[in-house]
This record gives structure tokens, sequence and C-alpha cells, in this order.
């Protein structure tokens, strides 16, 4: 197909967290989006969600940017309420054709204001909030929602004509008809997400007959400060706050009963984090979780499971319960389990069923109109090398639509579907965008300051503590203060309208918000007042919750009084704010990759597709990394096949230069200019880096006679043993958690369960009558890997559990290896001879990790893994800009993980490649020339070489500073340095700091008694 | 949240103490303010007198500011940065590091005790000890009492 046939256009199906993350990452790298929803408004999942694991961020705070960046974003158009009906066409050019179903609201009129539904009389059962609470029948779906357009739900509504009446905006249309609509895309992305199970299937449960079960997700609203009970956790039978509450895992999951053998991956980790903040809403909850496998597999996930157990005292307890019964006296719930062999009952209050994840509802309609495949299961088909991919070309996938995941690997894989959607259309980017437009600055240089404060409730999460109307108040109260306000949230979409709005009204040239952090709320709110025509850098913050409300939660006087100081202070600076100018910074579009196994060369590859020239550095003589060594993939795939058709790829590119058997030695600049020498001298310019170094398998430290007896040997090196044949006797031992999930190397490795039972199979189909055991602590055989799992077992695999303080003992008995294990399920000891002693050793941070981690300014984890941006929406980010992680360089995962992530940096560097300039940021060191008297005692302080004194222009006689603001980063140190006060820093400058400092004190200075 | 919301406290007057320390906190924006957020994010309780100036590094904290609090009747500065080799900005805490040591001594020989000056390396993942921190630094400046700016002695 010719070039000139590509289309610069995606549509992303589904506006989950995975959709926005797709969307947001192809229109900042040059791409039209139709982001095409089926609900009213963007949110999915994540959005009903109160917190998140194993941060507790809440949900809705890290989500709101994203979402209104998506709503805002002018390539990005979304299509709600609408299904997909036929798509023509081929990769890089398909026509989509699709039915908008009316909202019965004109959205162009309707300002969200929700009049119309306080007046509505009909009030119906709200899907949001999972029917435990009510809604009206002309709703939008959450107070954040986007886009805040009011609809009629048809099937509830009378037709009574109050809402038209209240409609000052005149946008209810009764007979909206549905509309048809026609796209032309160059590649799709589906994430339609996931639907819960429906525990009504697991009758023995109660779930619908008993009030007092509900399932994971509407306790997830329980919990919630925008749920029922606004956060207070409260039974449904009878309001009581519950002390005993039980948490049934497995349900819907691990179960082929109800025909999902699958493991859904999340269950064990959002119970953890319901039981704590439950713990936490309430001193008297005691919150017990029945399970069987503990799955905490991911990044820092066992750290949280232990924290649960040591730290909240959340009581586990290792059995799937049997059924569940109801005193009808009381409401409690009576459970009947099986401990240790022996049957117990115990009541509880409440019971929590931890509802696993099925394909939505639509899958199957999905996959027959847009022509893919599905798994058994019912899921959308991956490769084990493609993971976003589907079956159908130029249609790709993420998100738990592939298979049950989590958030982070969730975000990952929808930066990697838009990675590769655009390497199928690299040739049209460009063509069919179009560039932001903010009106002109109004110059606000000659005008008296006029601030307008908006002061947020953020639900209740400022608002139950502070007093924020007194705040508000107060405000108004302040010098130059010409407006102020009380938001909801002052995040939401409506509310950004406000702003711009009061702007215009009041002629403002300041703003300032009083809500949670400028760390993740700042670059929103500076993009609202730079709509209205103000400079970004006239807005400034006053952080109320994450550093008043939440932390001073049970003394509401002092909190409201703090409250008030900061915004004084907030208004103090903000009286001195000066208009800034963002520096343009040109961009070299090479990039550097580091690392050459699976994620490295992924990368690279997607990158040279795109176009860009790519250079990749990798420490080993030979281009494979880990898979080289791994000789077996589950699915029964070729891992060393795969990665050597990898290497001769990147060997034959013409865009990428291999740099093989070398180290990387400095890398400096910022950026879009980085500057990189390798140990042998070779030095590259280049835009971005992507880090993918990989890991290593732990080699055990004389444990379990490693290396003492020729039997004991690492997984790994079992498996190289398997592939040549070397392997001797017929009697198997595998030892599970060896140098994982314990003290020094707490998390745990992730693969070595699914690596165990890849290698009891292997040794099973060669030898039927093979002795093969497994001793584990928790199977973590997460989502479709749990088929393995039964497999092994199947295939007689015996599996036996001990305890996670008694290890195996393993001793050398004359050369053969005596394994001693108390089985937990019996309490017997049982003694094996295995001919081999296979130890499932942990994997371990890569050895250049932490010389490379300083030269790119990044942090890593305490076990020493690169630590990323933010744990579930920035994966494979680093806070600093540029630079991107991917593969067993963040943490152990697996080969379909990695190449999700190695696109997934792929994605996010090409918003960095594919322009040429960047803006950088304005608040740099600023030089008065006049008082600098070229002393240079600021230039050392300077981390960046960013200062030079140089003779002065004016005088030759003296000496004066210059200032490389391309290097500079604003970090400030040169001006608190600075003796003659010639030095600024942008943003921070001495006269606003110390603005704040009056500000701070100004009530102490009133009581000022000087003592002499 | 039924438990955060405590009825029957006066709105003006916070409860009993008669001296309410008066607290300036410097963060730096990568590591101690995300750590001071992090605190907020677990809930972690602490004493309120505190007010937080955020800074993109503590190296940025002039000893002016210092001076300029104290003056303004501050009983305790607390300066909170990246640990050492951790600092967003490379070094920019060493630097910082020696400034409050001459600082203390600067001010010790004004008269000042100096432990109303400290400095305190708290990472974005150290929530918790943003809280004890906050706790403690409290406590001592509970214990010399008020400022001699604002009549202690």
């Amino acid at each position: 197909m010719a070039a000139t046939d590509k289309i610069g256009a995606v549509m992303v199906v589904g506006g989950g967290i995975s959709g926005l993350q797709s969307a947001l990452d192809l229109a900042d790298s040059g791409f039209k989006v139709y982001l095409v929803e089926k609900q009213p408004s963007i949110g999915g999942a994540m959005a009903q969600l109160d917190k998140t694991f194993p941060t507790n961020d809440c949900a809705m705070c890290i989500m709101a940017p994203k979402l209104v960046a998506t709503g805002r974003h002018h390539n990005i158009d979304l299509i709600t309420n609408a299904d997909i009906v036929k798509v023509d066409g081929q990769e890089g050019n398909f026509t989509v054709t699709g039915k908008q179903r009316a909202l019965r609201v004109d959205a162009s009129k309707c300002t969200g204001c929700g009049s119309c539904a306080q007046k509505c009389p009909i009030e119906t059962t709200d899907e949001y909030n999972e029917n435990t609470k009510v809604r009206k029948a002309i709703f939008v779906k959450y107070p954040q929602a986007v886009p805040l357009i009011y609809s009629i739900d048809p099937e509830k509504c009378i037709g009574c004509g109050i809402c038209a009446e209240e409609c000052k905006a005149d946008a209810v249309e009764y007979d909206q008809k549905e509309k048809d609509f026609e796209i032309k895309v160059g590649s799709i992305i589906v994430s339609p997400g996931f639907d819960e199970f429906d525990a009504r299937l697991k009758a023995e449960y109660g779930y619908g007959v008993y009030q007092n079960v509900v399932s994971s997700i509407e306790f997830e609203r329980i919990l919630s400060a925008t749920g029922p009970h606004f956060g207070t956790v409260m039974r449904p039978s009878d309001g009581d706050i519950p002390e005993k509450i039980a948490f049934i895992q497995c349900v819907g999951s691990r179960d082929e009963k109800v025909g999902n053998e699958y493991c859904s991956g999340v269950c064990c980790m959002y119970s953890i984090k319901e039981a704590i903040i439950a713990k936490e809403h309430g001193g008297n909850i005691k919150p017990k979780i029945f399970f069987m496998d503990m799955r905490a597999f991911g990044k820092e996930f066992e750290e949280y499971y232990n924290r649960a157990k040591d730290e909240y005292g959340i009581e586990f307890v290792r059995s799937r319960v049997a059924s569940v019964f109801e005193d009808p006296k009381t409401k409690n719930l009576i459970l009947k389990y099986v401990e240790k062999g022996e049957p117990k009952e115990e009541e509880f209050g409440l019971v929590v069923l931890a509802v696993g994840l099925r394909p939505p509802e639509d899958a199957e309609a999905l996959s027959k109109v847009m022509n893919f495949s599905l798994n058994d299961d019912g899921f959308c088909e991956t490769g084990a090398f493609t993971p976003v991919s589907t079956s159908r070309p130029g249609v790709f996938v993420s998100g738990a639509f592939s298979s049950p995941k989590d958030i982070p690997m969730t975000v990952a894989e929808a930066s990697g579907a838009a990675a590769k959607a655009a390497s199928e259309i690299a040739s049209a980017r460009d063509t069919l965008v179009t560039k932001k437009e903010y009106p002109a600055e109004i110059d606000v240089s000659e005008q008296e300051p006029r601030i307008g404060v908006f002061v947020c409730h953020c639900g209740i999460n400022i608002g139950g503590v502070v007093k924020v109307p007194s705040v508000a108040e107060y405000a108004r109260s302040l010098p130059n203060v010409v407006y102020a306000e009380e938001n909801l949230y002052t995040c939401s979409q409506d509310t950004q309208e406000k702003i711009k709005q009061m702007v215009k009204e009041h002629n403002l040239n300041r703003v300032v918000v009083a809500s949670c952090t400028p760390r993740t709320h700042e670059p929103l709110f500076q993009n609202t007042i730079k709509e209205a025509g103000l400079n970004a850098y006239l807005f400034e913050m006053a952080n109320i919750r994450d550093q008043c409300s939440w932390i001073h939660m049970h003394e509401p006087a002092a909190a409201t009084k703090k409250a008030k100081d900061l915004v004084r202070m907030a208004v103090a600076k903000s009286r001195l704010l000066e208009s800034l100018e963002n520096l343009t910074i040109n961009v070299n579009q090479q990039a550097l990759v580091v690392g050459g196994g699976a994620s490295g060369m992924v990368a690279a590859l997607e990158l040279a597709k795109q176009g860009v020239k790519v250079h990749l550095v990798e420490k080993e003589k030979e281009l494979g990394g880990t898979l080289l060594k791994l000789h077996y993939l589950p699915s029964g795939d070729d891992p060393v096949e795969y990665v050597q058709s990898l290497a001769k790829e990147v060997a034959s590119d013409p865009n990428i230069t291999v740099y093989t058997g070398k180290k990387v030695k400095s890398i400096d600049g910022y950026v879009g200019n980085f500057k990189t020498t390798l140990e042998s001298g070779e030095e590259m310019e280049h835009g971005t880096v992507i880090v993918a170094v990989g890991a290593q398998e732990y080699k055990p430290d004389g444990e379990y006679l490693y290396g003492k007896n020729p039997g004991v040997m690492t997984l790994l090196e079992f498996k190289d043993k398997l592939k040549k044949g070397e392997v001797k006797g017929d009697s198997y031992a595998f030892i599970q958690c060896v140098g994982s999930r314990e003290e020094g190397h707490p998390n745990c490795s992730r693969v070595c369960c699914t690596g165990t039972m890849t290698a009891a199979i292997k040794v099973k189909e060669k030898d039927p009558d093979a002795k093969v055991f497994v001793l584990y602590r928790d199977i973590r055989t997460y989502g479709f890997r749990e088929k393995y799992y039964k497999e092994a077992a199947e295939k007689g695999v015996t599996f036996i559990r001990f305890e996670d303080g008694t290890k195996p003992q393993v001793e050398d008995k004359g050369g053969k290896i005596e394994v001693r294990v108390t089985d937990e399920d019996t309490g017997k000891e049982v003694v094996l001879t295995p001919d081999n002693l296979v130890l499932a050793a942990g994997t371990r941070p890569s050895d250049g990790s932490e010389e490379l981690a300083p030269m790119l300014k990044v942090p890593i984890t305490k076990e020493g893994f690169f630590l990323e941006a933010h744990m579930k929406l920035r994966p494979v980010d680093f806070a600093t800009e540029g630079v991107y992680v991917a593969g067993l360089a963040h943490g152990p995962k697996f080969l379909d993980e990695c190449i999700g992530q190695g696109l997934a940096t792929v994605s996010r560097a090409m918003t960095v490649l594919s322009k040429t300039t960047l803006e950088a940021e304005g608040i740099v060191a600023f030089l008065d020339e006049t008082l600098c008297d070229g002393c240079g005692i600021c230039v050392p302080t300077c981390e960046y070489k960013a200062l030079e004194i140089v003779p002065d222009k004016k005088d030759e006689k003296k000496k004066t500073l210059d200032i490389n603001v391309g290097l500079c980063k604003g970090c400030g140190a040169c001006v608190g340095a600075c003796p003659s006060g010639a030095l600024t820093q942008m943003g921070f400058s001495d006269e606003q700091i110390v603005a704040m400092i009056d500000a701070a004190l100004e009530d102490a200075a009133e009581n000022q008694e000087v003592k002499q | 949240m039924s438990s955060t919301t405590p009825s029957a406290q006066s709105e003006e007057k916070a409860e009993g103490e008669d001296f309410e320390p008066k607290i300036i906190v410097f963060c730096c924006n990568w590591c101690s303010y995300a750590g001071a957020d992090l605190a907020g994010v677990s809930r972690m309780q602490m004493p309120p007198h505190f007010r937080v100036i955020r800074v993109m590094c503590s190296a940025r904290v002039d000893p002016e500011f210092v001076l300029r609090a104290i003056q303004k009747g501050a009983d305790g500065v607390l300066v909170a940065g990246c640990h050492p080799a951790d600092c967003h900005y490379i070094g920019g805490n060493y630097r910082t590091r020696r400034r409050i040591a001459l600082l203390r001594i600067l001010l010790q020989q004004f008269g000042y005790d100096p432990d109303r000056l400290r400095l305190e390396w708290i990472s974005a993942g150290e929530g918790e000890k943003f809280q004890k921190t906050m706790v403690e630094f409290t406590k001592t400046i509970e214990e010399i009492g008020p400022s001699p700016m604002r009549g202690g002695d």
C-alpha cells in the first residue's frame, strides 16, 4: 500500500484507564484519536475504585488529571454512548461505522450544572455505586465525569418535562434520535476492559439472598468518600458498622464449576487493600481474608501483604470457604470452612466476595464486528510474542480484555498498543492533527494583582475536616483577592470552565487553588488559566488536603486554621508572581537503548519502524539477554528462536546501530539533548534514553547445598541441563521462593512458580513415571498461567506446602540429597531423596544498575530495581523527563509483559522524539547583571555546569556570570548561594518566598514582644 | 468517615495547649514534599503547628529565609531534603547540609537554642519519617518553649 493511503488517525475503543493512556500517547505524538466509549462518560472501572494498591493512592485523585487531559485534548475526539457497527478496510486504512445512542441532552449546550437532576422526580439505582445508592433518571455517571454532560435514562424517564423546564441552557431534547457516524482511521486499539463475575452463580455464598453479603466492587463503593455512606463502612441490612468482616477470595476464579479456571490476578491485592482501608476507617473493624494462595506477585506487593498482617493485624486464613448462612435474627453470617483438616464455623457481620474478572459482556459482539479471535475463556486472543496484537492486522488490544490484569500492566500495555498502532501509520504522522492554540496572553505586568481563590472540598477529603466555606470566606478578606469560591472538586471539568469564566468576569490576573498537591494537579490548573489567557506561572496552589486535612483528621479547628494560613501564604506569593516564558529546546530525534535483551530489542525495532535512529548498547558480546538461557516458555513457544530472530532483525535494520560488548561510561544532558560516551570511547547524541538492562537469577550462597552437591541447581541451570539432555535420575524436588519473600528480599519474584510448572511439565512429558515434588509457600500462577499449575497437578506432580517460617532442610547424605519438609496440610514431616534438587531462585537486579541510575539521575528501589515515576499510572516513565524503563530492569516479570513494556517505552519516547522542539520549564535561574560582581561563588554550586564567569561586555575590567538556560534545571542552588542577591530563581524568587514566610508568621508577629 | 469528624470543638481555639509552636518547614519538591504528601495519602496523623513552603531543592533555602523566619517569630525551622546521594539535582543537599551546620552556630551565637533549626533527609517514600520528624520536632520546640521573638527566652 502506498504511504499516502495510510490514515494518521487511530480509533481507541473503550475509555477506561487503558484507552485514556493509548489516546493521550497517540495524540501527543502526532496522531488524531477517536475515543469511542459505550457509556456516556469515560473513566471505566478505575473511576469506581476508592484507593489503589500498593500505595493506597486515591484512585480518582491520580486518574482525574488524565481524565481531564483526555477530555480537553484538542486531538482527541470523544464519541461516548456509542457502539461500533462495522469495520471495513485493512491495516493503515479502516472505515468504521457506528451508532451514537441518544443522550436526550444536547451535548453542546449542557453545562453539567446538575439542576435538572435535582428536580427530577424519578429515583433509580445507581450503577456507578453498584446500586448501593440512588440516582435520578437524568444523570451523570459520577461527579468528576468526563465529558460532564447529563443524559436521560430512557428506561426510567417518565417524560414529565420538569428537567426541560429547569434547564436554563435549553439542552434537554426528549426526541433526540440516535446518530450514525463514520470515521476513517489507520489503526484500531480495543480496550473495553472487563466485567465482574456475577456472584449469584456461586449460590453457596448467598449473594443476592443475604443482604450483608456484598461483592468486592460494592464494598469498594461503600469505602469510598463518594459512596453511599460517604466512606463510613455500614452494612446494608441495618446500617450498623460491622466489627468482623470476612473476605472470600476466588469467587468466580480458579473454579471449574463456574467455568473460569483462570486466576483473576488482582483480587488478592484488592482484598488486602479493601481490608486495610476498612481498618483505617474504624478502629474496631477486624477483617479476615479467606484465601487459597496469596498472589502478591507484583512490584512491592509482598511488602504490602506483610504490612497488612504485621502492622494492620489483618488475619489471613488459608481455606476455601464451603458455604455461608445467615442468622435470620441478627442478619450476621456464618461461614463454614475447613482449616488444616478441621471443619470450622465462624460468624461475621459482613461478607465481601472477591469477585473475579470475566470478559466484557459485548466481547463476542465486538470480536465479530471487528473480526478478531477470542481465546477459550472469551478474552481477546494474543500470542506469546505479540501481547498487544489481535488476530486482525492493524487491530491492537490492551488491558484486561486480553487477560485479567492490574492497572500498571494495563497502562504499560496501553502505551505498547499505541506504539504498535503508531508504527503502522508512522508515515502519516502529523497529517491530521492540529496544534493547540491558546488565546493571546494578557499582559499583566502593569496591572494591580487581582487574585481569584478556588477552595476544594475534594468530596469530603478536605470538606470533612476543614471548614471549606470559612476558608473561602477568609480568602475573600485577603488583600488583592477579588474573588473566592468553594468547589466540590476543583479539578473536575466543570470547575475548569468555571475558573475560566471567573477569570473573564472578574478580570483575574492571578489564580490560587487550595486543594491537593501541586505535584499532581498544578499542570492541570496551569493549562486552565492558559486557556483563559493567563500565563501558566500566574498560578499558585495551597496544599490543604495531603498536607492538612489528611494529616490532622481529628483536629478540625486546627486544620481549618492551618488551611487559612496556607491560603494566606499562597496568596502572598501569588501577589508577586510574574509571567514567565517557557524556553524552547531543540530535540535530537535519535534514541539510546541500554540493554539488548528482549525488552531492549523490541523497543529498538519499534522505534526504528517509526523512523527513529537508535543506538543499542549491550554489555555482553551477544544480543539476547536472559531469554537465551530460558529455553522453554509455558506456552510451548521457543524463546531462544524468538530472541535470535529479533537479534537478526536488529542487526539488519539500517536505523539501528548496535554496540555489543560495550558499556556506558557517562550520560550527560537532558530531555531532547543527551550525550552518551561508552567506555570504549564512542560518543552519541540522542533525545531519549530507554533503560532495559534486564536482571539476573539469584545464585544461592550455599543455601540448600547449592554449589556443594552437583544435584542441586537453580531453575535456569536445570532448564539448560534439561534442554541438553544432561539431567540424571528420575526424581525431582523443586523448592520455591529461594531468595525471594524473605528478609533482605521481601518481594516475590513473580516468574518462578510458572517457570517451575514449565520445567515440571517438561520432565513429566519426557518421563511420565518421574517423581516430581514442588515445595512451595503459595503457588502464584496468576492469570491464564493457572492452567499450567493444573496441568502439572494432572500430570502427577506432587505439591507440598510449607509454612512461611519453616524452610525445608536439605542434607548431603553421602552424596545423596535428603530433603525434610513439614507438610502444612497434614502437619507431618516428609522426607524426600531426589536425584535433582531444583531451586526456584529469585530475580536480582542487573549488576550495572547501580552505576547507571546516577548517570541518568533516576532512583532505584531498595532491592535495586529501577523505580518508575508512579507505580500505578506511569509504569515505564521516570520522573526525569525523556528517560524510560522496560522489562526486568523494572522488576521481575514474564516475557509478554517485558515486550509490552518495551513497546510502551517507544510510545512514551515518541511523545518527545516526534517533535523537533519541546517547551522547557520557565523556573530557571535569572541574573540581574547590575548586581553581579563576578565573584563566582555560585559556579561550583551548579551540578549541571550551567554557570560560567565571563568578562562583562559592558566593562571589560569587570566580570559577570553567564547562564546556559538549556542546562539549567531550576533547582535554585546558585540562587541560595549568591551573596549579592544578583541571582533569582524564576517562580521561586527571594521576595516570593519571604512573602510566604511573613504570611505564615503573620499572627506570630502580632503577638511579638521583644525581650531584650 | 465518622472517625474524622469529632463533634464539639470550638472553631477558633485549638485544643487546650497554651503554647502553640510556630514552625516553618522548607521541603524540596522531589523528595521531602512528596514524602509529606505520602504521609497525607497514608493518613498519618501529626501535630498541626507547622507550615510547609515548597522549594525545588533544599539548596534553594537561602540562609536569609531561615533568619527571616526566626526574626518574624518562628519557634522552629525545619529544612527537609533528599537523602545524600539521592538529590534530584545531584548534590544540592550537600550544600544544604553545610549551610545548616553554619546557621546553627550562628543562631547559637545570637542566643538562640540551635535546636530550633533542624535538617532532615526525607525521601518521597518516607511518609512515616515525615510524620515522625514532625512529631519529634514539635515536641522539641515545645520543650524549648516560645522563641525570644515571641516572648520566650
